[in-house]
């Protein structure tokens, strides 16, 4: 099986892989880039663990081929702060103790942050359906929904 | 030097202790750098890949692997043969023949054959390649069908010596629990209700699939990187299914993405060893969501009878419950612990409870949070319910009426110390959601649960570095927020803040036995091995003081994080900080440290109270949840942030057990619903705020006054859920889940 040649940019970074022809964005991203902040929950979209963004749109990582990507601009958790600093929405998780054992995190702050991007201001109830894509099997979802409406807040506030 | 001794926590002013400092993992996981069971690699790694069971039971006839092992960029293949003989029927034995079939396949998803190679790819096609013959058998998957005459077998001869003679051939195990004479209790009821309810079994669902990375040498030195919540159980485990010295094995816990109880046994790290020797390469192994539906435990399923008398005035006259819980392939289903907790919350003179453990063509059962009480509690919670609101009475004051309390003899042998169950009674009736309006087709169902709580091996390594900050080493994987615990533990004990200690999991090699992070034990044990750690450490620190000033180490006291000179003869010395004493710590007798190896009693039950409000939507039968409320005791919250999550998480748990969650088999024994979207778990868009209060009644047997949080939380929900739709929907529900065509025809047929 001959491989492809994608040119893409992950985070701003200009990158470059080769990758089979069934390989999935996620793989790529894991296996061939060593970004494993995304997550593999199901491989089958239902979970959002590995929620990453392509041209700023929201997508399971594991429905994308990584041939997909050529030509896109990819936004994944490793691109969330900037240097040292913390985005709002992982701030808030910590401060909120939304996450416990934290392996659905990455997907959750991925699809939060393109919530706040198209809604900046999310009753409780959108960010509830926005996020009903994302399983969290620990928290009960209620300090990860406190906590993504004191970031649109704070975020609100700051601009 | 004068310690604390004091053991209730009224007496304490803590100081880290019951605040909400930042997770010490927070940043790592908010910014994808924390490391989990799928996210390491090694040079040289080969992946690895296992074939199962199309089959739900079948005799394996024959495997041939050797086209496979042809094929280019194949390194190892392994089987059943490849691995030592162990005694069959031995709780090891069992293991590992459901990681690895022996000369049956028992369940779909059984794990038959396992390979080693260069990509994916290749492996996947090495699978395709293993030939397999199997001689089908008849199967089994449901618990009541199991034991009746004629049903398929599993394991002839394997039941112990606790079942009647003449029982059917698939119950392996009977128990009994109780006191008093049941009949003479029932004869005295103004009421007996007799019922029966069903409950599905449910996985554990944690987001993070099953993951491993394994290295052998050729000298049997073998390393393991997996996600767990018990490495020293791992390497215990694995070393004495391949054969090898616990010592030469050494595991470390990658960060855990969930547990619950569903990764205290092995499935992938035995087989990944086994191709790492076989291959001379590290090899990575990772479960698909399928594999982890398939092959890795569910919680049983059960089927409960339950006859219980009550007078008209909410009295218990007596209660018995006959109890049927399948675990799977193999014996084990914790109906021992459903049999002993089904009754717990009460005070009853006259009480017995009989489990039967039975086996099916269904994935062997592993520990889901509370493993067997919330199957017990529904259907007890419910007849209580329906015997309470049958005679017009409020089903908490029932519940108070007949509440075990300090002194109670459990209906399951102990006599409780001081419990917290009618302070999260009093606290649910006095709470403004108790008296909250409902509208039309709204129902409140309330529910008590109970959760024995466990100690077991402990080790904590505590050490003051030369700059005055501590680390702390402890044995159990961290999975919602223990770090942190133990952190704000050993800081309270030394009187230094929270961000001058760092805790640690460290690795097999790096300290003695840990028992598995379960039973709720962690905060409990581990935080009293660090508690006792720490004072090892303040001794040593006052000892080192003494010295400095020449006095007897008796007359130095530890407090606000220094020595001082205490009693008549000690002198005026300044105090010396734990930073000044670590600071010389190599002139007045080397490294200063604390360690503690335990095995603590006295964990201290717990209880709960839930409540919640339902809608049902009478033409489709959907049952949304309004509101929902958790009453429990925590004994003392160590951090109450996360305390709130174990009950929110626990709740939310127990409702997808009682409105979505459910094994489905088709006539083949196959499972129809091997991922996440026909296996619903509960959504954000399901759910209200889950609302917390935490009581904290202290646990006698621990420093602070600790109790276990994690497993109480999911033993109510079932019940009350089931409490709250009974009302709402006008019939009463004994069948879980309650799912809409369910409900609706419940509705209908009423």
């Amino acid at each position: 099986m001959s491989k492809i040649h994608v040119t893409t940019k992950i985070n701003g970074d200009p990158v470059e892989y080769l990758c089979e022809p069934d390989e999935t964005l996620l793989d790529v991203l894991r296996d061939k880039l060593g970004m494993t902040g995304s997550k593999e929950g199901c491989g089958t979209g239902d979970c959002g663990a590995c929620s990453v963004t392509v041209n700023g749109r929201l997508v399971c990582s594991c429905l994308v081929l990584g041939a997909e990507a050529e030509g896109t601009e990819i936004g994944t958790i490793e691109g969330m702060a900037q240097g040292e600093a913390l985005h709002p929405l992982q701030q808030k998780f910590i401060e909120h103790a939304a996450l416990q054992c934290g392996i659905c995190t990455p997907g959750i702050l991925v699809a939060a942050k393109s919530l706040l991007e198209n809604n900046p201001d999310p009753t409780e109830e959108e960010t509830r359906y926005w996020l009903a894509g994302n399983l969290c099997r620990c928290t009960g979802y209620d300090k990860i929904i406190r906590a993504v409406l004191d970031a649109a807040a704070d975020m609100r506030e700051a601009s | 030097m004068a310690l604390d001794s004091k053991t209730s926590n009224e007496a304490i002013q803590f100081k880290v202790v019951g605040t909400r400092p930042l997770r010490p993992d927070g940043i790592d996981k908010v910014t994808g750098r924390a490391r989990f069971g799928a996210d390491i690699s090694a040079p040289g790694m080969l992946t690895g890949l296992v074939l199962r069971s199309p089959h739900a039971h079948a005799k394996i006839k024959s495997i041939d692997v050797s086209a496979a092992e042809a094929m280019e960029g194949v390194h190892a293949v392994v089987t059943r043969r490849d691995f030592p003989s162990l005694e069959p029927g031995s709780g090891t034995g069992d293991v590992l023949d459901n990681c690895m079939a022996g000369e049956k396949v028992l369940y779909d998803g059984h794990a038959v054959a396992a390979v080693a190679a260069s990509s994916t790819h290749i492996a996947r096609k090495a699978l395709r390649a293993i030939k397999v013959e199997y001689e089908r058998l008849d199967h089994v998957t449901d618990v009541d069908e199991a034991i009746k005459p004629g049903a398929p077998v599993l394991h002839p001869g394997r039941a112990n010596e606790s079942v009647p003679e003449g029982s059917s051939p698939n119950i392996m195990a009977r128990y009994e629990f109780g006191h008093g004479d049941i009949e003479a209790g029932l004869a005295q009821a103004d009421r007996v209700l007799e019922r029966s309810y069903k409950t599905e079994a449910t996985h554990q669902g944690y987001i993070e699939p099953h993951a491993c990375l394994a290295q052998m040498g050729p000298d049997g030195q073998a390393d393991l990187w997996c996600c767990t919540q018990g490495h020293y159980m791992v390497r215990n485990t694995c070393a004495e299914i391949l054969g090898l010295a616990q010592g030469q094995l050494r595991v470390t816990a990658s960060e855990i993405g969930g547990g619950f109880g569903g990764k205290t046994t092995v499935f992938l790290e035995p087989v990944a060893l086994m191709l790492a020797k076989k291959s001379a390469r590290p090899v990575k192994m990772v479960m698909s969501r399928s594999e982890v539906l398939r092959a890795t435990g569910p919680t049983a399923s059960s089927s409960v009878d339950v006859r219980i008398g009550m007078t008209k005035e909410g009295i218990i006259t007596g209660a018995f419950a006959e109890l049927r819980y399948q675990g799977g392939a193999y014996p084990g289903s914790p109906v021992d612990m459903g049999s002993m907790s089904a009754f717990a919350p009460y005070d009853l003179e006259h009480v017995k409870t009989v489990g039967w453990d039975i086996v099916t063509n269904r994935p062997k059962q592993a520990a889901y949070r509370a493993p067997g009480a919330p199957m017990a509690a529904f259907a007890v919670e419910s007849a209580i319910d329906e015997l309470a609101k049958g005679f017009g009475l409020d089903p908490l004051e029932v519940r108070l009426k007949n509440a075990a309390r300090e002194g109670t003899r459990a209906s399951y042998g102990p006599t409780y110390p001081a419990i917290g169950l009618e302070a999260t009674l009093r606290k649910a009736k006095d709470h403004p959601h108790w008296s909250a309006p409902l509208g039309p087709n709204q129902g409140r169902g309330v529910a008590c649960g109970f959760w024995f709580n466990f100690g077991g091996d402990t080790c904590v390594s505590l050490n003051v570095t030369p700059d005055g900050t501590v680390t702390v080493s402890e044995g159990n994987p961290d999975i919602g927020g223990s770090r942190a615990s133990m952190s704000m533990m050993a800081a309270e004990e030394l009187g230094i803040p929270y961000e001058k200690v760092r805790t640690i999991v460290a690795d097999t090699g790096s300290l003695g036995q840990n028992e598995v992070t379960d039973g709720s034990r962690v905060t409990f044990a581990v935080g009293l091995a660090t508690i006792k750690a720490a004072r090892a450490a303040k001794a040593e620190m006052c000892k080192r003081a003494a010295m400095v000033w020449g006095i007897d180490a008796e007359a130095v006291e530890w407090k606000d994080g220094a020595a001082h000179p205490a009693g008549p003869n000690a002198g005026t010395h300044p105090p010396m900080t734990l930073a000044e004493i670590a600071a010389i710590a190599s002139n007045t007798g080397g490294p200063i440290a604390g360690h503690c190896e335990a095995n603590p009693e006295g964990a201290g039950v717990s209880f709960a109270t839930h409540m919640v409000d339902t809608e049902v939507d009478p033409e489709t039968g959907a049952v949304k949840i309004l509101r929902y409320t958790v009453f429990q005791d925590a004994g003392k919250a160590v951090h109450p942030a996360y305390v709130e999550g174990q009950f929110q998480g626990g709740a939310t748990q127990g409702i997808g057990w009682a409105l979505n969650e459910e094994y489905i088999y088709g006539e083949d024994g196959i499972l129809q619903n091997a991922g996440f979207l026909d296996y619903r778990i509960p959504v954000a868009s399901d759910l209200p705020m889950i609302d917390t209060v935490i009581l904290e009644i202290p646990n006698p047997g621990h420093p602070y006054g600790v109790r276990g949080v994690g497993e109480t939380s999911i033993v109510p929900p079932l019940a009350a859920i089931a409490n709250a739709v009974s009302e709402a929907a006008g019939v009463r529900m004994t069948d879980l889940p309650m799912s809409p065509p369910k409900v609706l025809k419940s509705i209908q047929n009423s």
